[in-house]
C-alpha cells in the first residue's frame, strides 16, 4: 500500500484571527440507506456507536463521528486506516437491506479552522447564517463555499472542520488563506 | 435573492445554493405520440408574468430535485413541495389565491 497523500500536502495557514490546517488523511465511509427503518438505524447505531444523527446534525468527537449528508445520506468520520475495515462491517450489518456503505476517505479533502474569526470567514463564502444563535456546536451544514460545494460542522471544541471535493481542496485551502488573509469581514461578527 | 426551503432536508437556503430546472408537471411525449405533442413537450414552455411552477434542485445541499411555486414578478415563494407530486399541493394553490393571482 502507498502512503496517502491529502490534497493540499498538509498545508497551515495563521491568520490574525483563525487559522486553517489540513486535517491530514482522514477515513470518510458514505453510507445510505432509509432514515425510517429501524433495522438500518440499528445497524449504523451498533457499528458506529452513533444514533442517526437528525437533519444538520454531527454526532461524535473531533474528526471521528457521523455527520448528516442529506436525508438518506450520512458521513462516518474515523482514522484513515480504519475505514476501509469499518466500511466492511457496516456492509455486513446491513445484510439484505436496501443500503450501502463504501470507504470514501480519498474522495474528499479534510481541513479544521479554528479561532474567534473561523465563523466570520465561513460566512464570507458561505450562504449560511453562522451566528452564534444560529448555528452551534453539533450543526452541521452542506452548501457552497466560494464557488465549490462544501459541507462543515462545528466540533464541541469551538473549531470547524470542512469537507470539500479533493479535486477542489487546493482551491478551497486558497480561498479560505486569501479570505482570511485579507481581514474583511461580513458585517454582523 | 430567493429563499427556497428544501422540502426534502427541511434546510433553507438562498438561491445560489440551489440549481433551477424549468418547468414543472410537463406531461412526457415520447416515441410513437403526435410529432405536435412531442415539440410541446420538448420545446413549448411557458412564460408567465405572476406564478410559475418550477423544478429545482438542492445542488449544493441535500442534492434532491423538488418543486417550487414562484411569482416571476414579485420573486414571492409560495411554497416548495416534493418531486413526487404531480400538481401543486391545494394550500400552495389557497396562497396564490389569497394573493388574488388565481
Amino acid at each position: 500500500m502507498s502512503d496517502p497523500v491529502t490534497a493540499t500536502g498538509g498545508a497551515r495557514f495563521a491568520g490574525s484571527d483563525c487559522a486553517i490546517s489540513d486535517l491530514g488523511a482522514l477515513g470518510m465511509v458514505a453510507i445510505r440507506g432509509e432514515a425510517g427503518d429501524p433495522a438500518f438505524a440499528a445497524a449504523v447505531q451498533a457499528e458506529t456507536g452513533f444514533a442517526l444523527p437528525p437533519v444538520r446534525r454531527f454526532e461524535g468527537e473531533a474528526e471521528a463521528g457521523l455527520c448528516w449528508m442529506s436525508p438518506d445520506e450520512w458521513l462516518l468520520t474515523c482514522p484513515y486506516a480504519e475505514a476501509e475495515a469499518r466500511a466492511g462491517r457496516l456492509r455486513a450489518a446491513f445484510g439484505g437491506l436496501h443500503a450501502l456503505a463504501v470507504n470514501v476517505s480519498d474522495a474528499r479533502a479534510a481541513f479544521r479552522i479554528e479561532g474567534e474569526g473561523a465563523r466570520a470567514l465561513l460566512a464570507r463564502g458561505a450562504p449560511v447564517d453562522l451566528a452564534p444563535a444560529a448555528f452551534g456546536e453539533g450543526d452541521v451544514r452542506r452548501t457552497r463555499l466560494g464557488q465549490v460545494a462544501a459541507a462543515f460542522w462545528l466540533g464541541r471544541d469551538g473549531a470547524f472542520r470542512l469537507v470539500c471535493f479533493r479535486s477542489v481542496g487546493a482551491y478551497v485551502f486558497d480561498w479560505l488563506k486569501a479570505s482570511a488573509a485579507s481581514g474583511a469581514r461580513p458585517a454582523g461578527f | 435573492m430567493l429563499l427556497i426551503t428544501c422540502p426534502c432536508c427541511g434546510v433553507s437556503g438562498e438561491e445560489t445554493e440551489f440549481a433551477p430546472g424549468g418547468e414543472a408537471h410537463l406531461k412526457r411525449f415520447g416515441p410513437g405520440s403526435e410529432e405536435g405533442e412531442f415539440a410541446g413537450y420538448l420545446f413549448y414552455r411557458k412564460n408567465p408574468k405572476g406564478p410559475h411552477f418550477e423544478r429545482w434542485r438542492h445542488a449544493y445541499g441535500c442534492g434532491k430535485w423538488f418543486h417550487v411555486a414562484r411569482d416571476t414578478v414579485t420573486l414571492e415563494i409560495f411554497g416548495a413541495y416534493k418531486a413526487t407530486e404531480t400538481a401543486p399541493p391545494q394550500e400552495i394553490l389557497d396562497r396564490i389565491a389569497a394573493r388574488g393571482k388565481a
